[in-house]
């Protein structure tokens, strides 16, 4: 009868441990699963500049770049170029140029009008414009966030999912040379370690995968989407291990090529 | 921790009141109670984003959601829940699956875990419904 006893309570032990594991330890099966949505799972153009600017300001005003055309035809093209003007107003914002987040909440709504998104979010504008006057960096920094979502919701509502990734694709990639650019300029390992995003590429590839057809078989998507696999390899840097100088170049490289593709790529 | 339901989170739930259209009444409430509870984040300089996670968890039951984070930052996960939650937990854990050592935060149908990453990249929030009946929960996040 002891010994009965001295059983179950080795296994009870036994049984607390392996919970105790479990609990410590997530099985590759399970992280397999996880939730990815567009919504939470890929990082605002306003979150990685926050990184960015720990170790020190980056030059931000050194960072804008000049008005892009707002007169596109192709809808992905639109979608992929709406995406990185909202990293633009991000950047704007962290330079604190009023006037320059102006033109650029004016060229957002612009390309959001030719999406035909709805109303809610050409309001939107205006809002921008307001909080530009009175220097409200952080009401901004949520408006842009914000104009961002509603443009994907209403994407959303009218049928064109295909174009919410894209618009997440095109701030990812505007973000990313911006933040290669900085980092470039006065490198500083802290700030680099902000690279480093295998997983996050490799979920913007699988939702490129999951795309329609008729929008994968698009050349300005075909191109960005092969490229990215490239880039995926180049932001793989070893946990904890921040990315050399030449490692930031390369990364900084790739993206401007694809940021290249995506403003000036003549598509069909 | 003080919970005021911050100016800041109303005016996000008022933003963000195209996508509660389209959301059940057991979404809406879960997700009021988290913005409710990253509000009083948002009084300590962190930024709350606008996206979130909502759906439903049985008792004993989880939900894992992967997030992209960035080594410099500060985190934090705020969870509500609908009141049929009596008790919620929020982890983290690294890309390797190794649970992160977090600050918590733990009150009834809302819950919290913040942390600061030294390495970027993929990391895995679970969200446990430790105690209660089946229930609406929400995640947002905050950063600074």
């Amino acid at each position: 009868m002891r010994r009965v006893r001295q059983f179950a309570a080795i296994t009870f032990l036994l049984g607390c441990c392996a919970l105790i594991g479990a609990e410590n330890h997530l099985p590759a099966d399970q992280m397999a699963k996880a939730i990815r949505l567009d919504s939470i799972s890929i990082p605002t153009p306003g979150e990685l500049f926050a990184a960015l600017e720990k170790p020190g300001k980056p030059n931000w005003v050194g960072q804008m770049r000049g008005p892009i055309a707002t007169s596109y035809k192709n809808r992905a093209q639109i979608a992929l170029n709406l995406g990185s003007l909202i990293a633009d107003g991000f950047i704007a914002v962290e330079a604190k140029d009023s006037q320059q987040v102006k033109n650029i909440g004016t060229d957002i709504i612009k390309m959001a009008k030719a999406l035909g998104v709805s109303e809610n979010v050409l309001s939107r504008g205006n809002s921008i414009n307001e909080f530009a006057e009175n220097d409200e960096w952080d009401a901004l920094q949520e408006e842009l966030e914000a104009t961002q979502n509603e443009v994907k919701s209403s994407m959303q509502t009218h049928r064109d999912q295909d174009l919410v990734i894209l618009v997440s694709v095109g701030g990812w990639i505007r973000g990313t040379q911006v933040v290669s650019a900085a980092v470039m300029q006065n490198y500083d390992e802290r700030a680099a370690k902000v690279l480093r995003q295998p997983a996050l590429v490799n979920f913007i590839e699988a939702k490129l995968n999951d795309v329609s057809p008729e929008m994968r078989n698009e050349p300005l998507v075909k191109d960005v989407s092969s490229e990215l696999s490239e880039v995926e390899k180049l932001v793989s840097f070893p946990t904890g291990k921040a990315p050399t100088q030449d490692d930031v170049k390369k990364v900084n490289e790739a993206v401007g090529k694809i940021m290249t593709q995506i403003q000036t790529k003549e598509a069909q | 921790m003080k919970l005021p339901t911050s100016i800041f989170a109303a005016v996000v739930l008022a933003t963000t009141a195209g996508f509660a259209a389209q959301e059940s009444d057991t979404e809406v409430a879960a997700r009021k109670a988290a913005l409710d509870l990253a509000g009083a984040f948002s009084n300590e300089g962190f930024k709350m984003r606008d996206g979130h996670w909502s759906g439903m968890i049985k008792p004993h039951d989880h939900a894992l959601i992967a997030v992209n984070l960035y080594a410099g930052n500060q985190y934090w996960f705020s969870v509500g829940a609908t009141d049929a939650a009596k008790k919620l937990a929020v982890n983290v854990y690294d890309e390797t699956g190794k649970l992160v050592e977090t600050e918590t935060y733990n009150e009834g149908e809302k819950a919290a875990a913040g942390f600061s990453p030294t390495s970027s990249g993929q990391y895995y929030v679970m969200v446990d419904l430790v105690d209660g009946n089946e229930s609406g929960v929400c995640l947002v996040y905050s950063y600074k």
